[in-house]
């Protein structure tokens, strides 16, 4: 169990529209162990999870607080007996619940129960477009005729379906399968990402960063693909950015539209802060989620553009991109508040490359995430 | 092009919600929350899946008092953007 967080000392108001969308990482238990898991390393275990009550209670927070959209997610949210109680509450207070999940854990009586209670859509990860790649990457056997069922069940109960391809240099390249099989399971959506390299992909860089040519082909391949499957198939799309010029707006701006509650309570900007280590998070189970939102200081961290420095600060893109990714500038730099070096006027943009190059051409073993107990 | 006896209707998952909170209508889709401006509120109000796109136009010209074929145009333009985004389906 974790220790009480914490309070964050009051800091001077930025006020600041409510939230779209929070994502709810219920726990951090998945029977899968993908080695690109955004989780941390340090995985909370099932007695640090917050109970039924709190998650309840927070919902109906965010719903107060503006959140429109609820993802549920994880680790794998199934894992939690409770989540049919956690998608009744999502309806009681009129969010739209998503549910992302690997699909293991689910049943068809577990689906038609969650269509009954309320659930307004699935999101379905796909590890491969074959059983042996998607249970290779995944790293459990059996994964992937499961995951088939679960897409049967779900549109079968007419709910809508997207799937989540993570696509990296070991199925990259077979993008035209998953968009084939993306339409002839039903689904109305398919998220093509690029892995991110946060987590437990960072151990695995070499194993997994595409190179350039692969970038490329793939980001050609999704625009003749949304041009050909127009009113059939909607498909976004996360270009890599190590090979970009450019980086990524993140989130719309650091604590601008969403908000991320983790399996202990702790409530962070993205699900990546915390491979931040100076921030400090405040917990539900310490404060109301809309003071949290407010006056939490790792909300207000990166706010808006006065912590920018330059290049970014006198920088006309800065309301575009919002300097990029804090995440990745603290794993690159060292410094949560640099330009993210993925930027071309990044002082550390060759550097970047050249790594990103050099990762794209090695190979290696992959590192599984492990299960917390 | 969505003919006048078609009979739009929004998909599963899709559905528009009053949000208090800003004072607004949206659309919530999966992963998308998309703000509705009064036209588009009042285009989807009247979208039941029972009725067709002329009985929407009609609907429409006579409830806001405007001449039917000059929103006809603003009307599919809408709905066909909505179906080229899978949240609404024609019958
Ligand atoms: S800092 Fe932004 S882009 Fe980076 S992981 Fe967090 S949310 Fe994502
Ligand atoms: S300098 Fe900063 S604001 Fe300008 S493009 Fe680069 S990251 Fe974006």
């Amino acid at each position: 169990m974790d220790a009480p967080t914490p309070q964050t000392e009051p800091m001077p108001t930025i006020t600041y529209g409510p939230p779209i969308a929070m994502l709810a990482e219920v726990t951090h238990r998945c029977p899968l162990s993908c080695p690109y898991c955004s989780n941390p390393l340090e995985l909370t275990k099932r007695d640090g999870e917050l109970s039924t009550e709190i998650w309840v209670d927070v919902f109906r927070q965010a719903a107060e607080l503006g959140v429109l959209q609820m993802h549920l997610s994880g680790g794998e949210p199934a894992s939690r007996r409770d989540l049919e109680d956690m998608i009744t509450a999502c309806r009681d207070h009129d969010l739209y619940s998503n549910l992302i999940t690997s699909g293991i854990g689910l049943t068809e009586k577990r689906m038609v129960e969650l269509k009954k209670r309320g659930l307004d859509h699935v999101q379905l990860s796909l590890q491969g477009v074959d059983a042996e790649m998607a249970d290779l990457i995944g790293g459990y056997k059996g994964g992937y005729s499961r995951k088939m069922q679960v897409a049967e069940w779900t549109t079968a109960l007419d709910l809508p379906l997207t799937l989540n391809a993570v696509v990296h240099e070991k199925n990259i390249d077979r993008l035209p399968e998953m968009i084939d099989l993306a339409v002839a399971m039903g689904a109305r959506r398919l998220e093509v990402a690029t892995v991110q390299f946060h987590g437990w992909a960072d151990k695995n860089r070499a194993a997994l960063m595409p190179t350039r040519e692969q970038a490329k082909l793939c980001g050609q391949r999704v625009a003749e693909a949304r041009e050909r499957l127009k009113g059939v198939l909607v498909i976004d799309y996360v270009p890599a950015d190590h090979h970009a010029d450019y980086p990524k707006p993140c989130m719309g701006g650091w604590g601008s539209t969403g908000l991320n509650v983790v399996p202990d309570g702790r409530v962070m900007p993205c699900h990546a802060a915390h491979t931040i280590p100076h921030l400090v998070f405040d917990n539900v189970k310490d404060r109301p989620l809309a003071d949290i939102w407010e006056h939490s200081s790792a909300f207000n961290a990166y706010r808006g553009f006065d912590w920018m420095p330059e290049p970014c600060r006198s920088c006309d893109r800065k309301t575009r991109d919002f300097g990029g990714c804090r995440c990745q500038a603290m794993a690159l730099t060292g410094d949560a508040a640099a330009t993210d070096p993925v930027c071309i006027k990044s002082p550390m943009h060759a550097q970047l490359q050249a790594m990103a190059q050099a990762d794209a051409e090695g190979d290696g073993e992959l590192t599984y995430r492990t299960m917390p107990t | 092009m969505i003919p006048e006896t078609g009979v739009p209707r929004l998909l599963s998952g899709c559905r528009t919600k009053h949000d208090k909170v800003r004072g607004n209508w949206v659309l919530l889709a999966p992963e998308r929350a998309i703000k509705l401006d009064d036209i588009g509120a009042a285009i989807l109000a009247e979208t039941d899946g029972t009725r067709s796109l002329g009985a929407i136009l009609d609907a429409l010209a006579t409830k806001y008092n405007a001449p039917r074929d000059q929103i006809s145009g603003d009307v599919i333009t809408f709905l066909e953007s909505l179906r080229d985004r899978r949240m609404l389906e024609v019958a």
